[in-house]
Formats: C-alpha cells, structure tokens, sequence
C-alpha cells in the first residue's frame, strides 16, 4: 500500500450521508472528497486522481448507471455503488457496467470498510494473482490446481475447479452469475443460472460450507456470489 | 298514550297525500276548462285567460288551437306565438298534428293545448292528445286544455245514453284529478241553442245527422248538470286533499271501502264506472276483484283478454285491481270482502236463464244471502256494446289452431269404426253398432279437440247409416224407428265431443300454467343464487327469450344513458328508433315501442324493470312472428319482469353491503396501519433518540460499558426500525400488484443460508439448527422472496419463543396426493399458536402477544409471507409440534425440474 492515505469520492445528494462516510471513513486513514451530483463528480474525476469511487445509483442530475459508464471510458479506479434493497437489477447493470463492488443502504461501518480494502487490495495487486489462498484448514492452491482441507485433497471436477478459480482469483469481490457462466461455459450458457446453481450447492458440499454458518462462497441474491476467505484474512 | 299504529289522522299528514303534492311541485299546473257540450265557448275562454297571463308577462305560446273559422277566435289566437305543427304522412293523406318535441324544444312557461281527448294520427309519439299534455307537464310545463264533459271515460255510458251518440274519444277519469285547476265554462242551454242557430257553433260531420237530438234542451241540461257535478266532485276531491295533505281533521269516512266483482263480461267495464261514481260520491277507495276459479281455463283469449283490460280499466279509474284463486265465487268474494273491511259490494244482474239459476244456483243471491253487514249493490246491465280495443299495449290472441292431420286422423278413426262394426256384425250380430262409433267419437275428441270430434260425429252418422242401416248402403233410412236412433246417436255424439274435448282443453291448459309456473319458479330459484348483475343480466334476457320464444335484450343506465347489457342472442347496437322508445320507456317509466301506445314505429317493444325504488333497466323484445303478445305471454312477461327487478334489486343491495363492508375493512386496516406505524416507528426512534442524545450530552461521564450499551441497542433499534420498513414496502408492493415475481429453480439451502446469515444478529439467543434432506431438490421460487420469507419466519420464531430455544429449519420431499411438493418447515420451541389464531395469524395487523408481552410484533410479517408464498404458486400453514409444544410453518413450494441429476452424471463421467 502506498504511503499516502488513499483518497475516496464520495458521490451521493445526501448531505447526512456525505457527512456520515467522511466521519467515520478519515479516522480509518482514508482521504475523503464529496460530490452531490454527477455533473460536480465527474468533473473532479476528470481533474483529479482517486483511488476510489463510493457512488450513490440515485443522483439528480445523472443516474450512477451513466457516471459509471463515463468514468470506465477512460479510468479502471474501483467503484463501489451504494443502493437500496430490492434494486438487484440496478446492481447488476452497475457490476456489468464495471462497477466493482455494491453495499445495500442502510449499511453496517465495518461492512463499508472491508469492501473498500478489498476493492483497494485488487488495484494494488493488478487481478490479484494471490497463488496460494488459504481459510481455515481450507487450502486452494491454484499453481498446482489442488484444494485440500487438512492434509486431505477434495476431488473437484473441472467445471466446479473453474468455478472455484474464478472465485478465488477476485477473492472477496462479487462476481455476477453472468461473469461466472461467461467464464466457465461460454456466451451461449449465459442465462442458465441453475446450472450455475446446482455447481455452487456441489462445490460447497464437497468444500464443507455449513449453511448459514460458515460459508466460503457467499450468495448474493439474485446478483452473483462472492469467495469471502479474503475478507477473512482482513477483517 | 298514543297509538303508534293508528292511522296518520292525528295531526300528521297522510304521506301519499304529501308525495302527490310533492309530485306536482315539479310538475307543471294544469288547467282544465270543460264544457257540456261543443259550443259554449271552451276554447275562446282559454284564449281570453291565456291572453291576460301573456299580459302578466308569462311565456305562453299555442301548441294547438282549432279556430274552426271563428273570427273572434282566429283574432284572440293572433296574439300568441304558435309553434308550427308537424306535417305527418300516412298512408299517402297529409295530416298535421300538434308538435309535441317542438314545444318540449321551445320551453315555454305555458302551453295551451285544445281539444284534450283528440286522437292522433298514426305514426305520432301517443296515440292520444292526453299522454302529449302527461308528457308536457312531466316536463314541467304549464298546460291548459279543453275538453268536454262526455269525454270523461266514466261518464261516457251516461252520457250516450242521454245524446244516443256515443263518442269514441275518451279520456281516463284521472285526468281530471291531474288537474290543479278546473274551470267550467258554462253556457244556459238556451243561450247555446241560440249561438247554434246562428251557426257559431262547429260541430263535425258525423254528429251533424244527431244534431237536432243532441242540442235538444232537455240533453244540455241533462249534460251540463253532469259537467258541474263532475266539476263539483273533483273540487271536493281536492278539498279533501289538501286536508289530509296539510292534516286537517276532517268528517270524511274512510270507513267505506267499496268491491266489485268483475267477469269476462264485457259489461263488467260498465260496472267498474258504476263502482267507481258510487266510490267518489262515498269518498270511499274501491277494488275490482277477479276470483280465477276452475273456469278460468276454458276461456278464450278473447275472454282472457277482456278480464286483464277490465282490471287495468279498473286501476285507470283509480281503483285497485286484485285477482285471487277460488272455487266457489260467492263465497270467495264474500270472504275476500270480510277481510278486508269492504262495506259495499257492487255486482252485476245475470243474464242467466231463470232455468239456469234454479239449477246452478245464482251468485248475486248467495251474495246477499251471505252478506250481513255488507250492502249488496246489484247493477242491471245493458245488452253489449262493442268491445274496447286494449289500452297501453296492444296484444293479439293466438287462435288455437288444429293440425288438417287432426281431421284425416278423425275420418280414419270412423272408417276404423267401420270395418270394427262390420266384423262385429258379422261375427256376434250385435243390436247397438252405434257405440262402436261413439267410441271413435270419444277418442278423437280426447286426441283432436271439439272440431275434429264434430266433425267425426257426422261423418258417424252419415257412415253408420250407410253401411249398417237397411236398406244398406244407401242414405236413406227404410224404418222411422232408426231415424230416432241416428238424431239421438247425434245428440249423444255432440255432446261427448263437447264434454270430451272441454275436458281435454282444460287438462291441457292446465298442464301449460303448470309447465309456465315451473319454469318461473325455477328462473326465481336460479335468479336468487345468482350474485353478479352481469350474470342476472344474462339469465333474464335468456329466459324471456326462451319463454317468448322472442329475441330480447337488456338496458341499464349508465354514465352516458341507456346502455345494452345483456341481449339473447348478444346484441350490442339498437336502431334510432328503438333507443328512442328505450330512452322514452326508461325515462317514463312506461311500455313503449312496438305495438305500445308511444313512439310504436320502432322494432322492439320496451318495457321498464320496475321496483319500489322505480325502474331499475328496460327490456326489449322482438319476435318475427307473431309480432304481438298473446294477453297469456304478456301476463308472463309482466311476471317475469317482476321476478327479475326483485332479483336486480337484492343484487344492488348486496353490492351496497359488500361496498359499505370493504369500506368497514379499509377504515379497520387503515386505523391499524397508522397504529401501527406509530407505535412500531417511535419506540425504535425514541430508543435511538434516546440512547444518542444520552451520549451527545453525557457521554463524558459514562463508563465505556454503559456507552457501548446505549450505542448497541441505538443500533439493535435501528435495525428493527429498518427492518419494520422493509417489510411495509413490501406489503405495498403486495398490495400495489407492484410485485414481480422472477421463478427459476434455486437452491432453497442457499436461500435459507442467505437468510439465517442476515437473521444472525436477532438470534443471538437462539439455537438454529438446518436440516435438509439429502434428496431435497431444486425448487421453484423468486430467491429474493423466498430468502425474505424464511428471514420473517425465523425472526418471528425468534421473537416468540424463550431464549435458549432452538429454531429448527428443515427441508425434504413430500409426495402429496396433487404431486411432490418441496416442504420447508421452520418449526420453534415456543409455546405453540392457539388453534383459532392459526389462520387469523396471517392476517394483517394480527398480532399475538408475545410472553413477556413486549416483543409484539409489527403483525405484517406472515401476511407478507402468505403473499410472497402465493405469489410463487406455494402454499404455507401455520401448525403445531406433537412432540411438545411449539409452533411449525409450513411452506410448501412446487420442485424444479431435476436438471441437478443429470448434470452430476455427466460430470461424474469428466471428473
């Protein structure tokens, strides 16, 4: 990480909001500027350099969708939008759009903070090619393509082993179930999201998840799913 | 004390007297000037009033006035606008004729319309002047007319009989009490001998071969008496009214109720003047009774018909029509009579026989016999006079026609007779053939009817003489004795035709008013189960028109008039013509249409569904052939309407009532909502408000274990506060249909995973244990849904079960009788759900009070679940545990196809 504190926008109309995130995001060494509008946002963006955006989808001048296809045409700086609940298509045309993350108002602090260092973590580490991942006495190694818990190996076929990649490979980012088909399947299995499914429920079995209890992959309902071993070895 | 149910007599005013006085607040006065015979200045007096109220500044105008080529007339009309009359052409002769829209059109304050009981020319809107004047006044228009007193419907007999003409213009007597205001206008009678002589007076062709007669003085005075007692009359009439209207006590007995029976006599027309002259002399109300005994159904139409006119008749007099079933007239009236408080009974003298009194015994004398207090009237009629045409609505008679089959049938029954007779004579020589042929007489009597059986009665004769009686094969007859024999075979023969056939008529029009009464009581028991207009709307046009055999269709007011509702077969568009006579029947409560007084050009005829409240739609009916009611099929329709505005009737009620209930409901879960809104938004707020300002203030002086306490439950209240709103948005997107619902297979563990995840800081102080089956398949449901009904459910279990408790969530397969069923349970260790909450509980704002009577929910929870749960095609059910105590919910959701099988085969196989 560099040495100066990184530098986070804040783009949202509400006041209390703006208010809220700068008070309680400096003292954890974050740098923050605000932005009420679109307009003023993108303005500062095209002047100055951020290491992350937090950006509200429903702005008055310009909806966030349109900030964020803006800022992509010329920036990969990690973009983390805030919405409502119930607004999971919203989430996913941002996370399409390249937004990186989401978080869902009203959100919890510490939350906030863990998806912004992940978000910061990927820029530093450029797709994070993190080798070796480990969470509990889970181990996935992606240089020898082994996963094994203890000293035991789990057998993986190869569709639920890319399954597992991809997730480990942006470990803590969500991933959208139409990113995961894309990669695993190709184009034309894109909208099969219950093959993805039935993957995911065989690859937790086989990877020990407990149901509502210690999971590895995390749902996101109706967006995608995420590997949260990373967020572990953070928070 | 008084008496609550006596009659309104003690200082309050009687309500039909009230609403008749109502009635004619908005409707225009009517002025009435009556003469006693043409000539003695009727409409010139008219003229003269109308002329000062012109000078008084009212808007009067002409509608119609006859100068007759009267000069002093003509110049008295000149200061009126007239409105022009219409030209009309029928049958190739031009007529003109008062214009009735003109003057609707034109407005004016007054109208003065001549000649009140002229009828108009075919192809008007009334066939009569009269109902134009009803219609005008209806409209709020002022009106004089003029009229002559042997106009008057009641006084026509008297005053025929007076003059020797009869006049065939009348007007009903109600008339005259539609009258604010009668005037007569009255001349000496030599006064109007003299203006006759000097040719002043215009009197039409027809009368002039009587006039010698008519103008004679002893008739004018005979016939202006009439026209002042008339006058006199109505004038008491209206005293009366404006007593009992503004309750005045008065010396009229209202003691006297007077009854007449009527008949299918012709003449019972004559006694309903009678009664109702002797009834207004009595003040006293009338009823014209109709006793349908066994004899009613072997009259003829025509009969039938007479009997519907006379009561209608009777109730155009202002008298009340009752018919009621019996057996034994006398008695019947005389019981009838006693009931109901009568005091005169009017009946007509027979015009029976003595012969046949002695032995049928006479009604008129077991009446009086019978009678008591009642006083006996009986009336001597005259011989007939021509029969009446019918009056709102013409009907025609279906004449009962016989098959030509019917007398082929006959003739073969007597050549049948023949060869029967011919073999007896051979075999047995049996004296009497004859009664072989009575037999075929019977029987074709019994099969065909009276004609077919006279006619084989003579073919009989004529046979049995020719083949049986010597010498044979001739018609003539050798012995005298046989000739008896034959005219008494004849006789015979006759008679039990006549028996016979009257018999066989008689079975079969009862059977057809036992088939007709069926069929309406199964159309009223189908009509009362029947809870949608639309569908009684449907029912009634099918019924009539297959009891009619007609095509009908159904019309209700709707935001822009008439609208068709229903129509067999399905109709959607009417003529101009037949929406004006729907329009107008709507409007006047009355038939109109085809074959009815008004507007009778159109197709169809219409007549108003009538209720209490007035008419409710209008039918329309048309039939091909025959284009008119029979008097029989009228008096069904009339039945079936009644049926029908009964059954529109309790519909509209019932739909008030559910109207006012859904209002009850939304007013009880509005109330609730902003209870609950209150209480479940400021106790979390005043928490947060609380546990924060505490801090603002004080925060200094607390330890750092009361700061972390205040600030962990500002946050466990904003999180229930967060939650609380959550679930009323979700209740408004139920409630808006703003819910979409995305089904696909999802794998329910991770949907509950999801959930218990985000329910993790409620159960804090429970135990969850998830428990799927290793079978449980995919299922179908939206997951965001799902996951949020497994999150209401658990925390409601959380809520409402003691710390230390464990939640159980389970999953597995359930082979139901309608196919396999994925059942998730959530089943707690609570104190269970009171069996008559178990479905209340999924109400909205239903609430059971938690143990420590704190924790009460915000009562959408489960409604929402319900919701969501139905909206994905599941089911879900409240229970309780066997094992012990504790709640179970139920959700049942339909299994996704099994693609899970197939795709871990094919990957088994790779990996």
């Amino acid at each position: 990480m560099s040495a100066n504190p990184p530098k986070i926008l804040v783009v949202d109309d509400e006041p209390q909001i703006r208010r809220l995130l700068k008070t309680s995001l400096m003292p954890q060494k974050f740098e923050i500027a605000e932005a009420g509008t679109a307009g003023v946002a993108l303005k500062r963006i095209d002047a100055e350099e951020f290491d992350l955006i937090i950006l509200d989808l429903g702005l008055p001048d310009r909806s966030g969708i349109e900030v964020i296809e803006e800022v992509r045409k010329t920036s990969s700086v990690p973009i983390i939008v805030l919405s409502v609940r119930s607004d999971e298509g919203g989430k996913v045309k941002a996370l399409e759009l390249g937004a990186d993350d989401y978080i869902t108002k009203p959100f919890g602090m510490a939350e906030l903070v863990t998806r912004i260092r992940v978000a910061l973590r990927h820029r530093y580490q450029a797709q994070g090619t993190q080798p070796v991942l480990k969470a509990g006495d889970l181990t996935i190694d992606l240089v020898n393509r082994r996963v094994t818990r203890g000293t035991q190996e789990i057998k993986l076929s190869p569709t639920e082993y890319d399954i597992l990649r991809l997730l480990t490979e942006h470990a803590g980012k969500i991933l959208t179930h139409d990113f995961l088909l894309r990669n695993v399947w190709g184009d034309d299995k894109v909208d099969d999201v219950q093959y993805l499914r039935v993957y995911v429920r065989a690859l937790r079995q086989k990877l020990g998840d407990k149901i509502g209890e210690s999971e590895i992959i995390r749902t996101e309902m109706g967006i995608g799913y995420r590997l949260t071993a990373g967020d572990a070895s953070e928070g | 004390m008084p008496n609550l149910e006596a009659e309104p007599r003690d200082g309050r005013p009687s309500p039909e007297a009230f609403l008749a006085e109502a009635a004619r607040e908005t409707r225009g006065r009517f002025k009435l000037f009556i003469g006693a015979a043409p000539g003695v200045g009727k409409t010139y007096e008219m003229l003269r009033v109308g002329k000062a109220k012109l000078a008084e500044g009212t808007d009067a105008v002409i509608g119609v006035v006859e100068t007759h080529g009267r000069a002093e007339t003509a110049a008295m009309v000149e200061a009126f606008e007239v409105v022009p009359r219409r030209k009309l052409i029928y049958k190739g002769r031009e007529t003109d004729e008062m214009d009735l829209d003109a003057i609707l059109k034109r407005h004016p304050d007054l109208v003065l319309v001549d000649e009140l009981a002229h009828t108009n020319a075919e192809g008007s809107r009334h066939p009569k002047r009269y109902l134009d004047v009803q219609e005008l006044l209806a409209a709020g228009i002022d009106v004089y007319s003029t009229m002559n007193v042997q106009h008057l419907e009641s006084l026509n007999d008297v005053v025929a009989k007076i003059t020797r003409i009869r006049v065939r213009e009348t007007v009903p007597d109600n008339i005259l009490e539609l009258a604010d205001e009668i005037e007569v206008v009255d001349l000496t009678p030599e006064a109007l001998v003299e203006r006759l002589e000097e040719g002043k007076v215009y009197v039409r062709d027809q009368a002039q071969r009587a006039l010698k007669h008519y103008f004679s003085i002893g008739n004018l005075t005979a016939l202006r008496e009439l026209a002042l007692r008339a006058t006199a009359q109505r004038v008491d009439n209206q005293m009366l009214q404006y007593m009992q209207s503004h309750a005045i006590e008065g010396p009229w007995g209202a003691s006297d109720r007077v009854l007449t029976c009527v008949s299918e006599d012709p003449r019972s027309v004559e006694l309903l003047r009678y009664t109702r002259r002797m009834a207004d002399r009595l003040k006293a109300k009338w009823t014209a009774l109709y006793i349908e005994g066994p004899r009613h159904s072997v009259l003829s139409e025509t009969q039938r018909d007479t009997i519907a006119e006379t009561l209608r008749m009777a109730e155009r007099l202002g008298g009340e029509a009752i018919t009621i079933p019996g057996e034994r007239l006398a008695d019947d009236v005389m019981t009838y009579a006693k009931a109901n408080n009568f005091t005169h009974i009017v009946v007509g003298k027979s015009q029976r026989s003595p012969w046949f009194e002695m032995i049928h015994g006479s009604v008129v004398r077991d009446l009086v016999r019978r009678s008591e207090t009642i006083s006996v009237h009986v009336i001597a009629g005259e011989p007939l006079r021509e029969p009446r045409r019918g009056e709102a609505l013409q009907t025609q008679s279906v004449p009962l026609a016989v098959h030509p089959g019917a007398y082929l049938a006959s003739v073969l029954m007597v050549a049948a007779a023949v060869g029967v007779s011919y073999l007896i004579d051979r075999l047995v020589a049996l004296q009497n053939l004859s009664l072989v042929f009575l037999t075929a007489v019977l029987f074709s009597a019994l099969r065909y009817g009276l004609w077919p059986s006279i006619m084989a009665s003579l073919l009989s004769v004529a046979a049995y003489n020719f083949f049986f009686i010597p010498p044979l094969y001739t018609f003539t007859i050798a012995d005298p004795s046989n000739v008896f024999a034959l005219v008494f075979f004849l006789i015979a023969a006759l008679v039990v035709s006549n028996l016979t056939a009257q018999k066989q008529r008689q079975t079969q029009s009862m059977a057809a008013r036992a088939k007709t009464t069926a069929e309406l009581y199964a159309f009223s028991r189908k009509i009362a189960g029947t809870g949608s207009l639309e569908n009684l709307m449907w029912l009634i046009t099918y019924q009539i028109a297959a009891m009619l055999s007609c095509d009908a269709v159904v019309l209700l007011p709707g935001p822009d008039g008439l609208q068709i509702r229903a129509g067999y077969p399905p109709e959607d568009t009417l003529d101009a013509a037949d929406m004006a006579a729907a329009e107008w029947s709507w409007a006047h409560n009355h038939v109109a249409g085809h074959g009815s007084d008004t507007l009778p050009g159109g197709k169809r005829l219409f007549l108003p569904i009538q209720t209490d409240r007035g008419a409710v739609g209008v039918v329309g009916i048309i039939r091909e052939k025959p284009a008119l009611l029979s008097p029989d099929e009228r008096r069904l329709l009339d039945a079936l309407l009644d049926q029908a505005a009964v059954a529109m009737e309790r519909v509209r009620l019932a739909e008030d009532v559910d109207q006012v209930r859904l209002q009850a409901e939304t007013e009880r879960l509005r109330n609730a909502l902003l209870t609950s809104v209150s209480h479940d938004l400021r106790t979390p707020l005043a928490t947060i408000i609380g546990a924060l300002s505490s801090l603002n203030s004080y925060g200094e002086s607390y330890d750092p274990a009361t700061r972390a306490d205040l600030i962990a439950s500002a946050q466990d209240e904003a999180e229930r506060l967060n939650r609380f709103v959550g679930n009323l948005l979700d209740m408004t997107r139920l409630e808006s249909g703003g819910l979409t619902v995305n089904l696909e297979p999802i794998d329910a563990g991770d949907a509950i995973g999801v959930a218990v995840s985000r329910a993790r800081p409620l159960l804090l102080h429970h135990r969850t244990d998830i428990d799927l089956a290793p079978d449980m398949p995919m299922v179908m449901a939206d997951f965001v849904l799902l996951e949020q009904v497994i999150f209401n459910l658990v925390d409601n279990a959380a809520k409402y079960t003691p710390k230390g408790t464990a939640i159980r969530i389970a999953g597995h397969v359930e082979d139901a009788a309608d196919g396999p069923w994925a059942v998730i349970e959530v089943i707690d260790e609570g104190a269970g759900i009171p069996l008559q909450s178990l479905e209340a509980i999924f109400n909205k704002f239903t609430r059971l009070q938690a143990e420590d009577r704190t924790r009460a929910g915000t009562g959408l929870g489960l409604p929402i679940c319900r919701g969501f749960i139905t909206a994905m095609g599941g089911t879900i059910a409240a229970g309780n545990r066997q094992d012990r105590s504790g709640a179970i919910f139920t959700i049942r959701l339909a299994k996704a196809e099994p693609v899970s099988d197939s795709v871990s085969k094919v990957e088994a196989h790779v990996g």
